[in-house]
C-alpha cells in the first residue's frame, strides 16, 4: 500500500481528505491508461485533473459515488474524449475512441478488470531519449501526482524552470514518437536501468537534500520507496528492481536517527538502533530472502551491504569482512567514485585504520575525489581513531572548506572542537 | 512515422567509406537490410563540406559564399529516412547506422502533414 500522504491544506472536510488521498493512490493510474490511449501524457494529466474537479464538485452536492476509482477513470475518459472533438477530425476521432474504449471498460468493473498501465507510462517517462533531470520530473508529475511546484521545491529550481522542463519532456515524447508499449525483452535491460537510475536520484536528492540546511526530504524519499515498491510488484521477476527497493527501505528505515539533537548529522556508530524502522528492514530482509539467491547485479549488492548495516544488532557486530568484500564487488561491476571511498572505508573499518588509510590516499590522485568532502572526512575520522589528532585536526578542516548541507557541517565543526578544545 | 537519421562526423573522417572498404561494407549491409525490411523512404552519402556551397536569400539578392554555412567540429555527411514504428525503432536503426562508431547519428521525427 501506499504511504498516508501529509495533507497540504489545512481543514479539508473529509470528502475532500478523501478525494485528495484516492488522487495521490489512484491518479498515476489513470494517467498511464489514457496517455497510452492517446499516446500523449498531457492529455492524460488534464483528463484526470479535470475528472477529480468533477468529482469534488460530486462530492459536494451528492456525496461520493459507490465506486470513486471506477469513476474517476470514465469521467477523465470522457474529458480526454470531449477534447479529443474539440481538435481532430470524425474519423480521427472515432479511432481514439475505440482505442480507448478498448482500454476502459465503461461498465463498473472489478479491480481485476480495472486497467493498470502504470508500467507502461513509467518506461514512457523514464525515457532514456530524455534527460536524467526530465525523467526524475516527469515520473514524479505523471506517475506520483505531485504539484510541478512541490517538484520545483524539491529540486530547488524556480517554478516557472520546472514548468518549462515538463513541458519539454512531454512535447518531446508526443512529437518523436515515445513509445507506451513495454520494452522488447531484448531492451529491458537498458531501459529498466534509465527507470531504476531515475528512482534513485528521487531517493537520493531526498536522502540527502544536495544543499541547504534540511538533511532529508521523507516525502521524496517515500515518493521514491513508493515507485520502486509499484515497480517491484510490476515486474517481481527482475533483481535488479528488487534490489533498488530493500536498498531505499533498508535506508530509509534510519530516516529518524540521522540527525542528531545538535543538527549534526549521526553516523551510524552513534545512531539509536531501537528507534530504526524495523518493519521496513524486515519487508526487505525477508524480500531478498524471498527471492534470493540473487544474481549480485549492482542494486543487489547495495541492498545487501545495507542489510548488513540494518541487522547489525549493535554498531561493533558489523559484519565489515563480508561489507568490504561486497564493496569489492560492486567495484568492478561499477566503478564510480562514491563505491571507492565506501570500499577504502568498509576495508579500513574491517582490517585496521592503517590500510583505510592507505586506501583513501591512493584515491586522492582522481580529480573528482581529490577535494572531496567525503574523502578527508574520511581520512580524518581514521586519523582520529589512530590518535593522530593534529593531522585529523587539518583533514577536517579540510572537509569543512568544502561541505554542502548543514547537517554535515556542523557534525564535521564538532569533531574539530573535540580535538582542538580551544577552537572558536 | 517518419525518421531522419542524420549523420554527423569529425570533418577529417568525412571519407572514411572511400578509405575504410570494411566501414564501405558494414555501410552497403546496413543499407540493404533497411531496403528488405521495407523500412527505408531515402539515403544518401553527402559529398565533403569543402564542395558545399551555401545560399541566403537577403533582400531579394542571393548571396553565395563557398563552404558549409558554419565551422563545425562535427559536420552532416549523410542521412536516412526510416518509416518506424516509434522512436524506440528508430534508435535501434541509428544505433546500427556503421558511423555511429565514429561519429554521432541524430535522430528527428519528420512532422507530419
Amino acid at each position: 500500500m501506499r504511504h498516508t500522504a501529509p495533507l497540504r491544506y489545512a481543514r479539508l472536510s473529509n470528502a475532500e481528505v478523501a478525494i485528495d488521498r484516492l488522487f495521490r493512490q489512484n491518479a498515476g493510474r489513470v494517467v498511464a491508461t489514457i496517455a497510452k490511449a492517446f499516446g500523449d501524457i498531457q492529455i492524460g494529466e488534464d483528463a484526470v485533473q479535470e475528472a477529480y474537479i468533477r468529482l469534488l464538485k460530486l462530492s459536494e452536492s451528492a456525496g461520493l459515488p459507490e465506486n470513486p476509482q471506477a469513476w474517476v477513470m470514465r469521467a477523465a475518459r470522457n474529458c480526454a474524449i470531449d477534447r479529443l472533438r474539440r481538435s481532430l477530425t470524425q474519423s480521427e476521432i472515432a479511432e481514439r475512441v475505440a482505442r480507448l474504449e478498448l482500454a476502459i471498460p465503461d461498465r463498473d468493473a472489478g479491480d481485476s478488470r480495472f486497467p493498470d498501465d502504470r508500467l507502461e507510462l513509467i518506461f514512457a517517462c523514464c525515457h532514456p531519449a530524455l534527460t536524467l533531470e526530465s525523467r526524475v520530473a516527469l515520473t514524479l508529475r505523471s506517475v506520483c501526482g505531485l504539484t510541478t511546484r512541490q517538484i520545483a521545491s524539491a529540486f530547488f529550481v524556480p517554478e516557472t524552470t520546472m514548468t518549462r522542463r515538463l513541458a519539454r519532456a512531454k512535447r518531446k515524447l508526443r512529437e518523436a514518437g515515445g513509445s507506451f508499449a513495454l520494452p522488447p525483452a531484448g531492451r529491458l535491460a537498458e531501459r529498466l536501468d534509465s527507470v531504476l537510475g531515475a528512482i534513485y536520484l528521487i531517493f537520493n536528492e531526498g536522502y540527502k537534500a544536495s544543499g541547504g540546511a534540511q538533511l532529508t526530504n521523507v516525502e521524496l524519499c517515500e515518493e521514491a520507496i513508493w515507485l520502486a515498491g509499484l515497480l517491484h510488484q510490476l515486474l517481481p521477476r527482475e533483481a535488479e528492481a528488487l534490489g533498488l527497493y530493500c536498498l531505499l527501505l533498508f535506508s530509509h528505515s534510519r530516516h529518524a536517527t540521522r540527525v542528531a539533537p545538535s543538527g549534526a548529522v549521526q553516523p551510524l556508530e552513534f545512531q539509536d538502533r531501537s528507534r530504526w524502522d524495523m518493519t521496513a528492514i524486515n519487508t526487505a530482509a525477508g524480500l531478498l530472502v524471498k527471492h534470493g539467491p540473487l544474481r549480485p547485479t549492482p542494486y543487489v549488492i547495495e541492498a545487501e551491504i545495507a542489510a548488513h548495516h540494518a541487522t547489525a544488532e549493535r554498531y561493533e557486530d558489523t559484519d565489515w569482512t563480508r561489507i568490504a568484500a561486497l564493496y569489492e564487488m560492486l567495484a568492478i561491476l561499477n566503478k564510480s567514485p562514491a563505491v571507492e571511498l565506501n570500499r577504502a572505508i568498509a576495508v579500513g573499518m574491517a582490517f585496521g585504520y592503517e590500510r583505510g588509510l592507505a586506501a583513501l590516499d591512493s584515491l586522492s590522485s582522481a580529480p573528482v575525489l581529490r577535494d572531496h568532502y567525503l574523502l578527508h572526512a574520511g581520512r580524518a575520522d581514521f586519523l582520529r581513531r589512530l590518535g593522530r589528532s593534529y593531522e585529523a585536526t587539518v583533514a577536517y578542516s579540510r572537509a569543512l572548506s568544502d561541505v554542502p548541507t548543514l547537517p554535515e557541517r556542523i557534525y564535521l565543526e564538532e569533531r574539530l572542537r573535540e580535538l582542538d578544545p580551544d577552537r572558536e | 512515422m517518419q525518421y531522419v537519421c542524420l549523420i554527423y562526423v569529425p570533418p577529417d573522417l568525412q571519407d572514411m567509406p572511400e578509405r575504410d572498404s570494411e566501414v564501405t561494407a558494414k555501410f552497403v549491409a546496413f543499407t540493404k537490410d533497411v531496403i528488405e525490411r521495407g523500412v527505408r523512404v531515402a539515403s544518401g552519402r553527402l559529398a565533403d563540406t569543402s564542395v558545399a556551397t551555401t545560399v541566403r536569400l537577403r533582400g531579394g539578392q542571393r548571396l553565395l559564399s563557398d563552404g558549409p554555412f558554419a565551422e563545425a567540429k562535427e559536420v552532416l555527411a549523410g542521412f536516412y529516412l526510416l518509416d518506424c514504428e516509434d522512436l524506440d525503432e528508430a534508435v535501434d536503426y541509428a544505433a546500427r547506422i556503421p558511423s555511429a562508431a565514429y561519429g554521432a547519428v541524430e535522430v528527428r521525427p519528420v512532422v507530419e502533414r
